[in-house]
Formats: C-alpha cells, structure tokens, sequence
C-alpha cells in the first residue's frame, strides 16, 4: 500500500490553526506519509509539525463551505483546523483517520525516519544485559545469566539473557516456566548490594482450582533465600482478585508449598481498569467550567490519583521489604507484564541511586520495561481521547512515570534529572520517530529488526546538547534510600503532563530559567574566585622567590 | 500565673497524630506564655513549644487505661495528643489552658508582657516602620482629585474607621455626613487604592441602609463624587461581595444593596462570597480532612471537596481578579462593600492591590498593604482569631483567606514576589500569637484607647530583621512583572499543604529547592566579597612589583570584557539587567533608569572599558553574569572550567 492512495489532498491552502496559548497561524496544510505540516509563508519559524501516529481522535465540524476539524493528540493537546472548502476538509480529515490508525507496523514512521544526527553512540547498544550483569557478578556469585530463552521458546515475552540463581539449571527454569502465566518464571529484577537481598518478578502460578504445585518452582524462588532467612511474596492482586483468578487456571502461592514466604495482597488495579481513569481524568482536566465541586469530584471520581497512591505504597512496600527487613521480595500480579513492572522499577528508584540518574533511568526503562516484555505497543496505540472501547490500552507506564514523578517533587535534589525528560519519555512511548517503544517485546523487537532498521531513542537524548535539557540543576548525588510519602496531601496531579495545554506556562518555565542562572551564576563565581586565588598565590609565591636572592 | 496551678507534669506522653508508634515520653511545663513539652526519653533533647495563644481548642478526651487524653488544637494548625498519667493533673492543665489560651481581658495578652530589652528609642522607631502617610504619597496623593481627610480625627463620623481617610476632593462634609449615616455603621466610601496609570480607584464602604426603598442623597452624592474623581470613565462599579441571596435578606432589616436606578452611572455586581459563618465551618471541617487516620485517597478528594474551602478561596480570588480587571481594562473605579465593610471587602480589596501594585508583592509592601487595608480599616482581629475570651461565632479565618490566595497567586508566578511561603506563615503565625501590638484590637479607636504604640511592640521590624529567611530568589524585581492576572480555573487551585499540615513533616519534600536556592543565594554573597578582597589583593602586589609578565586584576577582567565584546548582540541588556536585580538583591531595581547596579548605563560595562571596576564587587559580579550569558548563547551548559582562563 502506497501513502499517496491515502492522500487525497496533500495540500490546502489558507487553514487557520488555533493552538493553546499561541497565536493563530494562517497557512498552508501538507499531509505526508508520516507528517501533517502547517506553514505559514510569511515567517518561517511558525510551523506545525506533528507525527499522524501521534493523532489519537479527531472530530469534524462545518459551517457552510468551511470545515473545522479537531486533532486531539495522544500527549494530550488539542489542537484546531479551519479549512476553506467542503471537498477538502473531508478529504483532509478521512486522509488523517486513515494514516493515524495504520495497522502494519512495518509502515511506521520509525523505519522512515533518518537521523539529522550523527549517532555517536548507538542506543541499541548502551544496555546490553551481558553488560548489566557484570555489575552484579562483580559483588556476588550466586547469580548466573542463563541464555535458555534465547529463542523465546521458554517465556515468548521474555528477553533471551536472563539472571537467576546459579544454583538452578535451565531444565528447571523449563519446568517452572510451564507453571506460571505466559511461562514467566521468577528472574531476577534488582540485588540490593548494601545487604544482598534481592527483588524478583514472575507472573502469577497456575495453581488452578485444584492447587496444582510445581516442585520447580519452589525450588527457584527458594534458591534465592539466605539459610534460614525468609522472604515475601507481593501479590499485586487483593485476596479476592487473586481467588478469582484460581477459575481461570491461575492462582497464588499457598503457604503449605511455599513455607518460607510470606505472601502479600496489595490492591493495584489492573491494567484494563486504567484507560478509563486517564480518560476521566483528562476530561476533568479540559473541563473549562468554572465549579471548584465540579472539578475536585471529577478528579476524585477518575480515580487516578488513587491508583498512583496504590503503586506507589506497594512500591514501598517492596523497598521496605528488602532494605529494612532484611528480606528477598517475589513481585508478581496477574501476567507480570504490567502492574508487577511499576512496582519493581519504583523500588529501584527508592532503593537504588543509580536508577535516579539520566543514565541509570534509561537503564531501568530499558531492563525493567522494555527487555521484560511490557507490551508498549498494545498499551500505548491509544491515549485519552481515543472513542472505542479500549481492548489492550492502557497508561500502565504513564502512571509508572506519574508516581517517578511524585518522588521527584519530593526529593527535588535527588535525581539527575528533571521532569521534561519523564515527559519526555511519555510522549515517546505514544508516538515517535524513534525505534525504541516498538513491539510488545524483545522477541517483536528482533522479528522487526529494529535495532537495524531504526534509530533508538536513546542514541538522540544522550547527546549533549540534548541532554542538556533534561538535567536537574539542583542534583547532588543521594547515595541514601529514598522513602517519598504517600499520604494524599503529598500526592499532587502532575500538571506537566495533565494541565500542560490547559494553561499557560510561561511563568514557571521563567522560574526554572531563573534558577538555572542562579545555580550557574554560582558556580562560575566559585572558579572566578578560585582561579584568583590560584593567581595570587603564584604572585606571591614569585614574589618570595624575587625576595630571596 | 494565677491560672497555673500544675506547672509541671512528668511522665507525660506525645501520641503521633498519624501512625500508632510509640508515643514520646516527657515532661510538660506550664509557663506564663507558653507550654512546653520536653522529651525524655530521647537522646536528642527535643522540646516542643506552643504559645498560649496559638490555642484553639483544648479537648479532656475520655479516660483511658494509659492514663488521661488532653488534645490540643492550634490555631496555627498544630495538633498535639498528649496522654497524662493522672485525672488530677489533667484537669488541672486542662482549666489553666482554657484560661491562658484565651484570657477575658485584653491585659492578659502576651503583647503586653513581650520584653525583647529593646531600647525605648528603637520600639518607638519600630512603629515607624510601616508610614501610611507615606503610602498615600506614593499612590500619588493628594492630587486634584482625591485629598486626605481629618473629618474623622476623634473617630466620630465612623468609630470603627480610622482618623484618616483619603476621599474624592469633590466630597463636602455634608456629603460625606450624610452618606456616613446612610452605611452601615457609618462605613461610608473612602479610598483604597488609586491607579495612577488609570485614574482609577478602588473605594470601599459598607452596605447602605437602604431597606427596599430608602434613598439618600449625599450618598448618591458621594458615588457620584468618586464617579467624577475618574473623569475618563463613564460609569463605576459597585461591587457587592456577598451572594446575592444575602443581600437581599438583608433588606427586611433595612439594609441591602444599591439600586442601580438611584444611583447615576452605576454598574452593580453581586461577586458571591459567603460569610464568616460559613468559612468558619468549612476551616473546620478542612481541619478535619487534615486530621484523617491514614485517608485513601478518595476519602481525601471527597473530603476537600465537601469541605468547600478551595471553592471559597477560589470565590475571593475570582472577586480580586474583577477587580484588578475593572481597574486595568476597562479603566473603571470600583466601590466594594459587603455588609460591615472589614472583611470580605478587606479580603478583595488588598488582593485587587496585589494584582494591581508591585510594591505589594515585596516584603515591605505587603506590610503596608495590610496595615492599610486590614489593620487601619478595622478588620477585627481580635474578634476574628478569638483573642479573648468571647463570642466563638464572630471567629473566622478571613484573614487566612488572604493569606493563601497569596500563596496561590505565588505558586502562579513564582517569580513576581519578593518573599516566599514561610514571610506568609510567619505573618500568619503573628496574627494569632499576639506577641506584637499589631493584630490586638478591633480597629484603630480601640488601639489608640489601649495605648499600643506605646505599651507593645510592631511586629514589622522583627520581620525586617529576618528579611533574608523571607526571601524568594527567584524574585525578579519589582519593574519586571506588572499586573498579575492569574488563571482562576479550578485546577490551579491546590490544598496548602505547607499550612493545613504545616507540623506533619512527614508529609512534606524532604528536600527543600527554597533552602538549597536560599543558600546559594547566601554563598553568593560571601564569594563576592572574597573576589573582591582577592582583587584587592592583587592589585597591591601588583603596584609593589610591576611585573609585565603577570596578567594585571585588571586585565583578567579585560579578558572578560573582550568575551563579553564576541558576545552576540541578542544577549539582551534587559536580560542582564533581570540578572542583576536578582542577583544583587532587592531594592536597587527600583530606579527603573538606574541601568546596571553599579550605577553606571548599561553600555558602559559592555565595552571593553569597564574593566576599571575592579573595586566595585558588583560591577564584577555583572562581568561574570555576562559571560555566563554568552556561554549560554554559544554552547549550552559550558562547565565552569571552560570559562576559567
């Protein structure tokens, strides 16, 4: 299939644009494959480039021979074209519906989109599991990287390196992989190197309904206890939900067969109940009424603050678990891929200070979300404006990136970087020009050969000039545990994300420019005064020298 | 300390508000002014100290078996949970609290017993610190339409005004008489503010006393003389700040509001603010909110909703934003009123003053704003934050109100105030502890009556004396940011935790980017004096030894300045100006001509000749800037080495 065959107007002349606090632009409408493009003549600098994957919905209007079409967009904003001609508008608008709701990934823009940079150090590369590892091998030996998923035939959805006890052989991650949800055995996620316990994620048991055990299994999880030491089980599920779950083969760990553990219900909602909350919440958020009742019931009723108080209390919970108990922690909810995800990456982040660096993030992302198989491109094919009913969307890492967010602004010194980049990796996650969200899982992301094909997200951020942008001014590394509060007062909307079309940012956006200058002011005064120093010391210095013939 | 008859109780312990860990033990104490509780158990020797006067409420909770609950209130939102071993002492601390937290007599309030062994000459200088005279000078009157009056010198025009008011030159004593008797105790229409740029004014009285019918004459005169003093415009606004079911209520009892046909050139408007009543409700039951066990999140949201206070706090906001609007855009005076005129009325007028001047956005402004428009104008404190025993249903958090609508307005734009959060809840804290002669007393007759000046001391200078914890470095001074006109959607109106759990540290950032700015800001401060004195160092060995070889202070500064030459033009003097406003502090930036800090114009420290100012620790300071500046421009977050020569 050709792009021109969707294309049935490239270019109309005299569309209007009306963006959020910015000025209306008069100009020329291009439709590419990939690109709708508004560009006013005159000034070339006023020019409207959006990616069509980036359109979640958009709804028309017209007024006599003018039509009025609605992009709303999967980072949220909304934007406004009026375009003269009845003929053109509808086609403009059947082209955008068609090329934003592309079904062959292969015709992404990600494949299409050559880099204006040069790559110098190629993302792709930066975070190979073998190289992670290492870490870990370098202060203990009871861990081993074990390559029997190495043509996802064990676990379709897990990378092919994985770490597990040393003391396992692959014939048993076999076995145990037949005894849990879409063969996630128990691999590990994170070693605590202050006190070597460790956290790992799994997906639930299929015990079913008549209690079946898998040797195996125990076996595994049991591998990873100190003598004597016992560990807990964190069940993203409530009691109920996991009871439940026995019907459809799945289950939990009973204590008869697990003895050492110790099992925890939490009450993280699953996945398929978040597309509703965002969706809420961005409604109560662009509600322009005025009612104060109306806007805090609506925020209220979304329900999604609830749930990044959830996450982020069970994310605790682990941290707790592992750095005050003393304790090996199993995360696990339903299929592993979700829920079980937020809250082992936010207890690295609580536990682990390099996870709160650039790089160290990047790291987390790529281990605990894109190598263990979160399925990006199910859950972020929709936002919140999308109209049908949602079958595998979800803003599992949106809220992953909202409670990061929340321990941000708790601990503004803490971390490396600032809130753009969290936004940053938002947006991409929905839509871009960068390989590196594609696929569901290493398995896809080898079938479609990205790491060839496209160019990786990573390869881009981390140059500095890019970088620059993303760094916190006020970070002084934090080498401690980092316990944010999850009482509601300390738990806020992130406005970056949700308010950030709603209204005008021109004034916090001074006070960050503000503080950057103070904080660069300062240092540069430091070396001026230390390079004086220097100076006057060399004088001096000469100046004895002159002094004793 | 006829009211303690328990001084000290041991073995008393502090439950935790929250969680249900150990309570602290220690020892309570009982002193003139204050309770202190001192823990023992702790290595740390932790004390907590409540003034009397920050007592809201004092509760004898029901026995229990670890001994004898005393729950305390604070008005500057405080909770403490002590447990006391035996009924005895409970009861004890319990009356003597009740008796100090709220004495029947002003004499009892701690005002009078503060003694900070200040010289007489400094606590009389201190009442100086705030001039409303001054005030009216600098809003440019008197002019040829509004002059100052002494009609009410011994306060018998109006008890509760104070003995100077700024009214339309054109108002005759007849006229100002009799609309005097046609307001509600006497509150007739006098000045606010006045917007030079504009002409504009805003006025403030109470509601008239016009039943359904009543008319009068020299009031009609009077709206029509401040109409006049805004020859430009051809109307005015009356805006009536309360819900327009109130004020229709109150007409049965022969009050009201204007009749748009009585009055020439008038536009009215209702604004909908409620009363003290229902902001006193709804405090509490936010207070209650506050004071959840371990809230799910949803119970929190629901909580805040039904406790309507952001709906208030956003009302008076929407009333100031009216206001500021009338005054910018349609270039209209406004008169305000409620019913008494002191507290909706105070609360919208200096919030309109907040938009509209600048100068109420620094530390020293704001003093004078609610000297003029709360203290002189009769808000009464001391009925509104129960300083005495009295009336519980004349308290109410009006004042508190104000104070958050600031903070709101600061959390909109963070960089058009010259204090920060903590210069408002120290403000806050002031209002109720009575420490100072400020806040006693009703209105300015009472004041006088009581012989504050001369008995207490001003709270102002001991702010001014703490100016730098008070400081928002962001702050980009006072000609940079003009009118505010906040975004009053809901969303941007958020719970104060900082206030509401201001004592439930747990809650807040664990690290504080004011802190770390207001530190930096310090060191700052100290690197330049070392520059400076490094400077000096240099050049004095430089004159002892005239080496050639030696790059002269003045020439590394030339270094400098030839980089400041390549710079590209766009790196805008404006922008380097903000920079030193903001760097160099406070108050120079209020000579808009003054060009850089040195007092030399801006193209002087851009050519290559203002390398003299070697001396000066500011000029240098700039030169840095400058560079800073162009790093900036050509490569983004050079490191600071790359700029070291």
């Amino acid at each position: 299939m050709e792009f021109a065959e969707l294309i049935k107007t490239p270019r109309v002349d005299g569309v209007v644009l009306h963006r959020p606090f910015l000025p209306t632009v008069e100009g020329t409408l291009c439709l590419t494959g990939h690109h709708l493009i508004l560009s006013s003549r005159q000034d070339n600098t006023e020019e409207l480039w959006l990616l069509h994957s980036n359109i979640d919905s958009i709804e028309k209007r017209f007024v006599g021979s003018q039509g009025t079409i609605i992009v709303k967009c999967k980072d949220l904003r909304v934007i406004q074209l009026d375009i003269p001609g009845m003929e053109e508008s509808l086609n403009i608008a059947s082209s955008i519906e068609a090329l934003s709701t592309l079904d062959s990934v292969s015709l992404m823009y990600p494949f299409f989109y050559r880099p204006m940079f040069e790559v110098i150090e190629d993302g792709w590369n930066l975070f190979l599991p073998e190289e992670a590892f290492k870490d870990i091998e370098s202060v203990t030996d009871e861990w081993r990287l074990s390559s029997v998923n190495k043509d996802f035939t064990v676990c379709p959805s897990y990378p092919p390196l994985l770490v597990v006890p040393k003391s396992v052989d692959d014939d048993t991650l076999r076995k145990a992989a037949t005894f849990r949800h879409g063969g996630r055995f128990p691999v590990l996620s994170y070693y605590h190197k202050k006190n070597g316990m460790v956290m790992m994620r799994a997906g639930q048991p299929l015990t079913g309904t008549n209690g079946r055990r898998c040797k195996e299994d125990e076996k595994l999880i049991n591998a990873t206890l100190r003598a004597g030491k016992r560990g807990y089980i964190i069940d993203t599920r409530t009691i109920n939900l996991a009871q439940q779950a026995k019907a459809r083969g799945g289950g939990f760990e009973q204590e008869a067969n697990y003895p050492q553990w110790r099992r925890i219900h939490k009450a993280i909602e699953r996945w398929s109940i978040l597309q509703e909350s965002l969706i809420k919440l961005v409604e109560a958020c662009n509600d322009q009424s005025h009612s104060m009742d109306r806007w805090l019931s609506k925020l209220e009723a979304s329900n999604w603050q609830t749930h990044v108080k959830e996450i982020l209390t069970t994310a605790c919970l682990a941290a707790q678990c592992i750095d005050r108990e003393g304790a090996s922690v199993l995360v696990h909810g339903t299929e592993g891929t979700d829920s079980t995800l937020q809250v082992t990456s936010l207890a690295q982040i609580i536990l682990d200070p390099a996870s709160r660096t650039i790089r160290g993030f990047e790291s987390l992302v790529e281990r605990e979300w894109l190598q263990a198989g979160h399925p990006f491109q199910q859950r972020c094919a929709q936002s919140a404006y999308s109209m049908g009913k949602p079958r595998w969307e979800a803003p599992v890492f949106l809220l992953f990136l909202d409670c990061v967010w929340q321990i941000l602004r708790q601990f503004p010194c803490s971390f490396q970087f600032n809130e753009h980049f969290l936004v940053l990796l938002f947006q991409h996650a929905y839509a871009s020009q960068f390989g590196t969200f594609m696929g569901n899982n290493a398995a896809d992301r080898v079938k479609l050969k990205l790491s060839q094909k496209t160019v990786s997200l990573w390869s881009w951020v981390n140059r500095p000039q890019e970088m620059e942008r993303f760094l916190n001014p006020l970070y002084e590394p934090n080498s401690l545990v980092i316990w944010p509060s999850v009482a509601p007062q300390s738990l806020l909307l992130w406005e970056a994300v949700f308010l950030r079309w709603n209204r005008s940012s021109k004034c916090l956006e001074e006070a960050c420019v503000c503080m950057l200058h103070i904080i660069e002011y300062n240092k540069e005064l430091q070396s001026k005064v230390n390079a004086l120093r220097r100076q006057l010391a060399q004088l001096q210095t000469e100046d004895s020298l002159l002094d004793t013939p | 300390m006829e009211h303690i008859s328990t001084p000290k109780v041991e073995q008393v312990k502090l439950l935790d508000r929250y969680t249900s860990k150990k309570p602290a033990v220690g020892t309570l104490y009982l002193t003139a002014t204050h309770l202190i509780y001192v823990e023992t158990a702790s290595n740390v020797r932790k004390e907590t100290w409540i003034l009397h006067h920050h007592i809201a409420t004092v509760e004898k909770l029901p026995l229990t078996t670890a001994g004898c609950p005393l729950l305390i209130h604070c008005k500057n939102y405080r909770v403490a949970h002590f447990v006391l071993p035996r009924e005895r002492d409970c009861q004890d601390v319990f009356q003597s609290l009740l008796k100090l937290s709220q004495p029947a007599g002003e004499e009892e309030l701690y005002a009078f017993l503060y003694n900070p062994k200040q010289n007489e000459n400094d606590r009389r200088v201190g009442w100086g610190a705030v001039d409303l005279k001054m005030e009216f000078k600098r809003m440019g009157l008197p002019n040829d339409l509004w002059e100052m009056t002494d009609l009410n010198k011994n306060y018998g025009i109006c008890s509760t005004y104070p003995a100077e008011l700024a009214v339309p030159k054109t108002a005759s004593k007849p006229t100002i008489v009799g609309s005097s008797k046609f307001r509600s105790r006497g509150r007739f229409p006098v000045l606010s503010y006045f917007h030079k740029q504009t002409n504009a004014a805003i006025c403030r009285c109470s509601q008239p006393l016009s039943g359904f019918s009543a008319r009068c004459v020299e009031d009609e005169q009077m709206l029509q003389a401040i109409s006049r003093a805004n020859p430009k415009s051809s109307f005015m606004y009356v805006v009536d700040t309360r819900p327009k079911l109130n004020a229709m209520a109150n007409r049965a009892a022969g009050k009201g509001y204007e009749n748009e046909d009585h009055y020439s050139n008038i536009r009215f408007q209702f604004v909908g603010i409620e009363n003290i009543h229902v902001m006193r409700n709804s405090l509490q039951k936010l207070v209650e909110v506050c004071a959840m066990k371990s809230p799910s999140m949803s119970d929190y949201l629901t909580g805040l909703e039904n406790s309507g206070w952001l709906r208030h706090i956003k009302a008076v906001m929407d009333a100031g934003v009216f206001l500021a609007k009338a005054v910018v855009e349609e270039k209209a005076s406004v008169l305000v009123h409620c019913s008494d005129g002191w507290d909706r009325t105070a609360q919208v007028c200096s919030l309109a003053g907040i938009l509209l001047d600048p100068y109420y956005r620094t530390i020293q402004g704001l003093m004078v704003l609610i000297e003029k428009e709360w203290i002189s104008m009769g808000h009464k404190f001391t009925q509104r934050c129960g300083h005495l025993e009295g009336d519980p249903k004349e308290v109410s958090p009006v004042f508190t109100q104000f104070i958050e609508c600031l903070w709101h307005l600061m959390e909109q734009y963070p960089c058009a105030f010259e204090f920060n959060e903590r210069y408002l809840i120290e403000i806050h804290d002031h209002v109720y502890s009575c420490q100072f002669g400020n806040f006693i007393g009703n209105c300015q007759k009472e004041r006088v009556e009581m012989k504050l000046v001369e008995r207490t001391y001003s709270v102002w200078p001991f702010l001014l004396e703490k100016k730098e914890q008070f400081t928002n470095p962001l702050y980009k001074g006072i000609s940079k940011i003009g009118v505010l006109r906040p975004n009053t959607l809901p969303f941007n109106f958020k719970f104060w935790c900082a206030m509401y759990n201001r004592f439930d540290k747990g809650m807040h950032p664990k690290q504080s980017v004011l802190d770390t700015l207001l530190t930096l800001t310090s060191q700052k401060a100290e690197e330049e004096i070392k520059m400076t004195d490094l400077q000096k160092e240099l050049a004095a060995i430089d004159e002892t030894v005239p080496n050639q070889d030696h790059p002269s202070p003045a020439s590394v500064l030339d270094e400098q300045s030839t980089k400041v030459q390549t710079t590209p033009s766009s790196v805008s003097l404006h922008e380097a100006k903000h920079m030193s406003h903001m760097t160099n502090g406070t108050s120079e930036e209020m000579d808009p001509n003054a060009g850089s800090a040195n007092g030399k114009g801006p193209e002087e420290w851009e050519g290559p000749e203002s390398s003299p100012a070697v001396t000066n620790g500011k000029a240098i300071a700039i030169e840095i800037l400058d560079t800073s500046l162009k790093a900036e421009a050509e490569s983004p977050r050079s490191s600071p080495t790359a700029v070291e020569e």
